[in-house]
Parts: structure tokens; C-alpha cells; sequence
């Protein structure tokens, strides 16, 4: 690793203002230091963030049917949170079902949805070819094994999988980021977060230098039907090959609102709309829920490894939906 | 290591450049011999020290320590605790499982400058004098280990999950534990341990 220098900061405005380009924040340290270890991130100075008390950054607060989760929770703490597991369980799956719970109790929310992809092309300094680490080198997985790799959101440029589960659950739940940025605080929606490649697979996020994730705001977690089912190489402690991130409204059989977010195929968190449209106001059967999933892979582009993932993406997104509507509401 | 390298001149280099590196240290010289030849070298960072005061197993210690030190390698180095053990590095193993404020984390991806006042407890901090803890005994009892390797992270990994209360059922125990990997695979052992320590844990 090389050195750096190290900073706490004594309030969120003095992080901001204290940040620069070679600068970065240290919530729990989980990405980012695994990947200064690898020699693919080397800041100057890190700004330690993970001691901040502000409530607004470290409580999970209820309003109505509104949810504001700060950034500085931890992955654990909102796993283990009673009241969220029983009015919207897709938070709580896409939690427990990820990492280890050593990491859950180190990682915060915000790092969470920041965290990096997992080709191992990106996090090996030793291929040239890496168009997110080293702009304009090419793209080693292209050709390469690309068994993990992305089939939606995909360019010319990369591949690379965003690996995260829990961002499935707020992309499908309309969630808002509140961010505190060198002109003040500001909100965006999730969605808009995190950037395609296309022809700039370094530039990950909308973020501007400096900005701090606050808190996640979800206006509607009023989800009593909804999961998240993850299928891995390993039954425990993976990554996602496919998942799905799935929440229901049902009057009878006929879905009166649905909401898709899909993990392990896309290159940023996925919002599965095309998939949504189908069942908005269908009756739900394994037909409907069938016809759904061939619309959220339409737009696959599949590789040599990965085309696997077509399949596996259609029914582990139908046996999300079908599990679901069997939920208590 | 790194600054070895950087302040070794170009004969050093070429020599690692045509030698076959195996292994992890290999692999760490030979990512920074490319770094050098790839002109990307910034002016060399001076390596930046930082005060800090850590307690670790109720005693408290100032060192100074590099701020890329990690826990682990502090717990290792500095307080010569080698209970704790370094499997990947990197936050895939458990191994270098330690409890800090009560919770169980890694050391391997905790700077040590970012545990200033916290209260740290090391596997070397378990036992009561010659009494071992019972999850220890619960190891022993029930050969739940072959090699050792992982064992430390093991048992710092059960007895927070004993706390966290995970102990509802077999597939619980395991999926709970999970993030500690076992490469002679003594998991059933592990499993049996837990049981057997569980219920004789009270406040321990
Ligand atoms: C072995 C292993 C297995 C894993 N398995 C899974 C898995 O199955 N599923 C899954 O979802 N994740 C998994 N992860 C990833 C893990 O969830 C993330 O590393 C973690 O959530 C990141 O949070 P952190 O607080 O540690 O972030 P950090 O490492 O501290 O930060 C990550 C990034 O976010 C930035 N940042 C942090 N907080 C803020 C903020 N408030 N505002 C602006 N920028 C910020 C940092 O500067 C950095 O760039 C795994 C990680 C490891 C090491
Ligand atoms: S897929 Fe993206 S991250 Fe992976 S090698 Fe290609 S450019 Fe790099
Ligand atoms: S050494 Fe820390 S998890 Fe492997
Ligand atoms: S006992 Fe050998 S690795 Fe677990």
C-alpha cells in the first residue's frame, strides 16, 4: 500500500470542505482498503468518516410510511432491525444474504452502495488491459473469463458487474439519496446514482468531488410482500450470480403494484421496468411472472462465459415473483 | 517491503524483473516493479506516522504506527499477539476475526488509526487465567480444527455469534459462520462446538 494521510473528521461539513481529488472518505474501510492493498485505489489522504455522530447519519428513522436510513448504519444494524424486517423484508434479505457478518458489523450503507465491481481484471494491477482502472487500456474480460460479467448496461468499454445487493432493494423502492456537497445539501434519486460504462467506465457515480452520502430516504417502505432471493456459486458468503430484489402489492390475484430490481447481471443496480409493465395489473401466474422475466432480459448481450445468466436471471426473477405473492401481507 | 523496493535502483529491478516470483510475495514485488516501469511512480508519498492509544485485551498502549497499518498488523507486530492470523489479507477468510467494542470484525481491513479508544479483544484475551474460555474447550472437546490455522478467527467468530444470539439451528450456526473458511474443512466439528458452548456461556 502506499502512504497516506490520515484524518478524522470532527463534523460532515468539515469532510466536505477538507475533501479533494485525492481524497477519500473511509466509512468502514471494506472496499476501500482492500482495494488500496491491491494498488488499484491510492489515495493521498483519507478522511475518516466512521466516528461521525450526527443522528441524521447514524439513525433509522420512521415517518408515516417513509423510511430515512443514515449512511453511517451499519449493513448489521439495519439487518437487524425488527420493525424494517416486518414492513419491508427486501431491505433485510439483500442485507443478511450478503458478505460475511464480521463485514456487515464493519461496513456502513454508504459505502455499501459504493462499493466496487469484482473483475478481477480491475482489481489485478498486473493486466494492462482495464478501461475503469487505467482509461483507454481496453478491456481484459471482453475476451477474457467473463463467467461473472454484466449482460445488462454492458458497452464496448466494459463489462464489469455492479455486485452489490442491497442497492437492488432501494433502486425497485424509489429510494433518494440525501448527499451534503460542497454548495450544501442536496437529494437525487437513486437511480440516478450510478452511471453506465458506456464510454467511461471510470467514472462510476454522479457524485462531485466531495459530495457525502448522508442518508437513504424511501418515501413508501410499505413492502409487507417483498424478498430478495440471491443465487451464488456457494450457498453462503458470494457474490450474486443472478438475483432479485422484488416487492408486491396484490388485490386477489391481480398485481396492483410491483416493483423489480435485478442483481449480478447489470452493470450498475438494475431497474427492471419492462418487467414491471407486464404484471401492472395482471393476474400473477408462472405465465405473467414468465412473460415478465423474458421482458427484463429483452436487452441481454451476453459473452462468451456469461450467457448462462439469461436463463438463470428469467427464473430466479419468476421464482421471486411467485414466492412473493405467497408471502403473508 | 514497498519502500525497499522503491529505494532500490534499477540493477535490483531488472534482476526481480527476470527472475521467476512465485507466491504472494512474489506477486507484491512484481506489482511494484511494473508500477515502476510503467513511469507511474508519483513523487514518492513520505509514509506518515500517527500517535495512536489502543486497548487490547483491557491494557492500554501508545504506539505510533505507520498509518497503512492494519489492526492485525499491529496485534502481530507491535504487541507480538500472533494468536490472531492473517489468511488472504484481504476480508475473505476470517482469520484475522477480532472483537472490537463487542462486535466481531476483521482485522485485516481495520486501519489502526481508526481504533483509537476502542476496546479491543484478541483470542489471547479469552481465557481466565489457565481457564480457558468454553467455546475454547468446546473446540478441543470436539476436534474442531485440524491444522489451527482458522481456528483463532473460528472461535473469536462463535463466541460473538453466541451474543448475537444465532444459534436457532445447524443451518443458522453455519450460515452465521460463514464467514469464517476452514480449509481442512472441520465445519461439522465447528458447528458442534458452538452447540456445545452456547448454553454454558452465560455473561462469559
Ligand atoms: C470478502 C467480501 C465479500 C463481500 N460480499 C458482498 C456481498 O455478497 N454482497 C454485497 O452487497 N457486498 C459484499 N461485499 C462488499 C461490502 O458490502 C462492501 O465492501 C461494504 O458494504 C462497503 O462499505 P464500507 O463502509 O466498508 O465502505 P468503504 O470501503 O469505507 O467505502 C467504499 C467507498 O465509498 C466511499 N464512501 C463511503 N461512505 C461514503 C459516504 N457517506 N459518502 C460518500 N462516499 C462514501 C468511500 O470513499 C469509498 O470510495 C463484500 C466485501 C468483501 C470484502
Ligand atoms: S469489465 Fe470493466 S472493470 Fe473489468 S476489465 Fe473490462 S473495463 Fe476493466
Ligand atoms: S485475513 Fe482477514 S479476512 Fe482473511
Ligand atoms: S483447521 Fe485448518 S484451516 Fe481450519
Amino acid at each position: 500500500m502506499r502512504p497516506f494521510q490520515y484524518e478524522r473528521a470532527a463534523s460532515p461539513a468539515r469532510a466536505v470542505s477538507s475533501a479533494d481529488a485525492g481524497s477519500k472518505y473511509h466509512a468502514g474501510g471494506t472496499t476501500l482498503i482492500d482495494l488500496m492493498k491491491l494498488d488499484v485505489w491510492r489515495p493521498e489522504r483519507l478522511i475518516d468518516i466512521s466516528a461521525l455522530k450526527e443522528p441524521r447519519m447514524t439513525r433509522i428513522e420512521r415517518n408515516g410510511k417513509a423510511l430515512r436510513i443514515g449512511s453511517m448504519v451499519t449493513m448489521a444494524a439495519l439487518a437487524g432491525d425488527e420493525g424494517v424486517r416486518r414492513s419491508c423484508p427486501v431491505l433485510t434479505d439483500s442485507l443478511w444474504l450478503a458478505a460475511s457478518a464480521q463485514l456487515r458489523n464493519m461496513a456502513r450503507l454508504g459505502g455499501n452502495v459504493l462499493q466496487m465491481t469484482r473483475c478481477s481484471y480491475y482489481r489485478d494491477t498486473s493486466y494492462d488491459q482495464c478501461n475503469k482502472r487505467a482509461p483507454g487500456s481496453g478491456c481484459a474480460a471482453l475476451d477474457g473469463s467473463n463467467r461473472h460479467h454484466a449482460i445488462l448496461g454492458t458497452s464496448d468499454a466494459c463489462i464489469a458487474t455492479y455486485p452489490g445487493d442491497w442497492a437492488q432493494a432501494l433502486i425497485a423502492l424509489d429510494a433518494v439519496v440525501e448527499i451534503l456537497g460542497k454548495d450544501g445539501p442536496k437529494s437525487v434519486p437513486f437511480a440516478t446514482l450510478h452511471r453506465q460504462p458506456g464510454n467511461r467506465p471510470d467514472v462510476e457515480t454522479t457524485l462531485a468531488a466531495g459530495d457525502l452520502i448522508t442518508a437513504f430516504v424511501i418515501p413508501d417502505a410499505d413492502w409487507a410482500r417483498s424478498k430478495y432471493l440471491k443465487i451464488r456459486d456457494r450457498e453462503s458468503y458470494a457474490f450474486a450470480l443472478t438475483s432479485a430484489a422484488v416487492a408486491l402489492r396484490m388485490d386477489g390475484d391481480a398485481v396492483s403494484d410491483v416493483r423489480i430490481g435485478l442483481g449480478g447481471v447489470a452493470t450498475v443496480p438494475w431497474r427492471a421496468t419492462a418487467a414491471e409493465a407486464v404484471l401492472k395489473n395482471a393476474a400473477l401466474s408462472e405465465d405473467t411472472a414468465q412473460q415478465a422475466a423474458e421482458a427484463a432480459f429483452a436487452g441481454a448481450n451476453t459473452l462468451e462465459h456469461n450467457a448462462y445468466k439469461v436463463e438463470l436471471g428469467k427464473r430466479t426473477l419468476v421464482r421471486a415473483l411467485m414466492d412473493t405473492a405467497g408471502m403473508e401481507a | 517491503m514497498a519502500d525497499d523496493i522503491k529505494k532500490a535502483g534499477p540493477d535490483r529491478r531488472s534482476v526481480l524483473k527476470g527472475s521467476a516470483l512465485a507466491g504472494g510475495v512474489g506477486a507484491m514485488l512484481a506489482t511494484n516493479v511494473r508500477a515502476a516501469q510503467d513511469g507511474e511512480p508519483r513523487a514518492a508519498a513520505a509514509v506518515s506516522r500517527i500517535p495512536v492509544s489502543l486497548s487490547v485485551n483491557g491494557q492500554t498502549r501508545d504506539v505510533s504506527v505507520d498509518t497503512r497499518a492494519t489492526l492485525l498488523d499491529t496485534l502481530r507486530h507491535d504487541f507480538e499477539l500472533t494468536g490472531t492470523k492473517k489468511g488472504c489479507d484481504h476480508g475473505q477468510c476470517g482469520a484475522c476475526t477480532v472483537h472490537i467494542d463487542g462486535e466481531r470484525k476483521l482485522s485485516c481491513l481495520t486501519l489502526a488509526a481508526t481504533v483509537e479508544g476502542a476496546d479491543i479483544v484478541t483470542i489471547e484475551g479469552l481465557a481466565k487465567g489457565d481457564a480457558l474460555h468454553p467455546m475454547q474447550q468446546a473446540f478441543i472437546d470436539h476436534d474442531a480444527f485440524q491444522c489451527g490455522y482458522c481456528t483463532p478467527g473460528q472461535i473469536m467468530s462463535a463466541v460473538a455469534l453466541v451474543k448475537e444470539g444465532h444459534t436457532g439451528s445447524d443451518a443458522e450456526i453455519r450460515e452465521y459462520m460463514s464467514g469464517n473458511l476452514c480449509r481442512c474443512a472441520a465445519y461439522p466439528n465447528i458447528v458442534a462446538a458452538v452447540k456445545q458452548a452456547a448454553p454454558q456461556m452465560g455473561d462469559a
